[in-house]
């Protein structure tokens, strides 16, 4: 049993760092933002295996289904020009590296080191229920309506204004576009929309 | 072999680096910084859901969902601003980017 959980562990693990990897030196954005979507779904089945089953449906539905759509809609939309922006990246590459393994090397000093106090756990924000008493979509619902319900209403405020600027950046008036003009259309009297025509049999209008 | 918290923190620490080092090779590239961001989003995400398990503490998985939310807001505003760029400029060239400044 618990050499299952390794195996799967060591599976999404590999695949989402593999994908990570590939999304920043893919040199098709269309590629990267493939592998990124890969990178989405097997951090899903991270959270999965920790038990964080809500979680881990939310980032498909919401990061794969609705952001990375977005990021190749964009992407397709561009006409992009490959050769112009991958020529700046080589010479930073080396250094890049660099970087990049010594702060891994100190990320995961200061986190595979001694770092769990048991007394930690006596002091929890907010004890996790355990499985048996609910569910663990119940168990979010049951703290994210009642003591967090400020943040909650905060995080629909800022996607309506994530909504209203996306919206406002984008939209254009092109010339020629035909619009609906509600009070127009309202007040509309049959006086001088409908024309009564005296029609004799056999001839037309 | 018991898959324990460290194990969660340096998947999450190597997404983190990748993300970081993506930002670093593609600077003229900001669709490829877009997404390295994301990156970095989803590796403190995965930090504190592997905390949550852990310790059992329920917060880790709220403050996740919260972040979850900003950064798909962020996300759609930064894409947003990148098409009004494309618009007026023709390339997504960063070095421009400056221009924008009001």
């Amino acid at each position: 049993m618990l050499g299952l959980q390794a195996f799967f562990f060591y599976v999404f693990a590999l695949v989402t760092v593999g994908a990570a990897m590939m999304v920043v030196l893919s040199r098709n954005p269309v590629h990267s933002v493939l592998f990124l979507i890969l990178t989405f779904v097997s951090a899903a089945g991270l959270f999965l295996l920790t038990g964080a089953e809500f979680l881990a449906l939310i980032l498909i539905v919401v990061y794969v289904g609705a952001v990375a759509i977005l990021f190749l809609f964009v992407v397709m939309m561009l006409d992009l020009d490959f050769g112009r922006i991958k020529q700046g990246a080589l010479e930073y590459a080396p250094i890049g590296a660099i970087i990049a393994a010594v702060l891994l090397a100190q990320l995961i000093i200061a986190v595979t080191g001694s770092y769990y106090n048991p007394q930690l756990s006596a002091s929890t924000v907010l004890p996790t229920p355990p499985l048996e008493t609910m569910s663990n979509i119940q168990a979010l619902g049951a703290v994210l309506y009642t003591r967090y319900v400020f943040f909650f209403q905060m995080a629909g405020l800022i996607l309506f204004v994530a909504m209203v600027g996306a919206i406002v950046l984008t939209l254009r008036h092109k010339p020629g576009l035909k619009r609906q003009s509600i009070p127009t259309q309202v007040a509309r009297n049959p006086k001088t929309a409908i024309e009564v025509v005296k029609v004799e049999t056999g001839k037309g209008v | 072999m018991a898959v324990g918290l460290g194990h969660f923190l340096t998947v999450a620490a190597i997404l983190f680096v990748t993300g970081v080092f993506g930002i670093f090779m593609n600077r003229k590239n900001i669709i490829t910084i877009l997404m390295s961001i994301e990156l970095i989003l989803l590796a403190v995400n995965l930090n504190l859901v592997a905390f949550s398990a852990f310790l059992n503490d329920l917060a880790g998985q709220v403050f996740a969902l919260f972040i979850l939310t900003v950064a798909a807001a962020e996300a759609a505003i930064g894409l947003a601003i990148l098409v009004v760029f494309f618009r007026n400029r023709g390339s997504i060239a960063v070095d421009d980017v400056n221009t924008m400044k009001g």
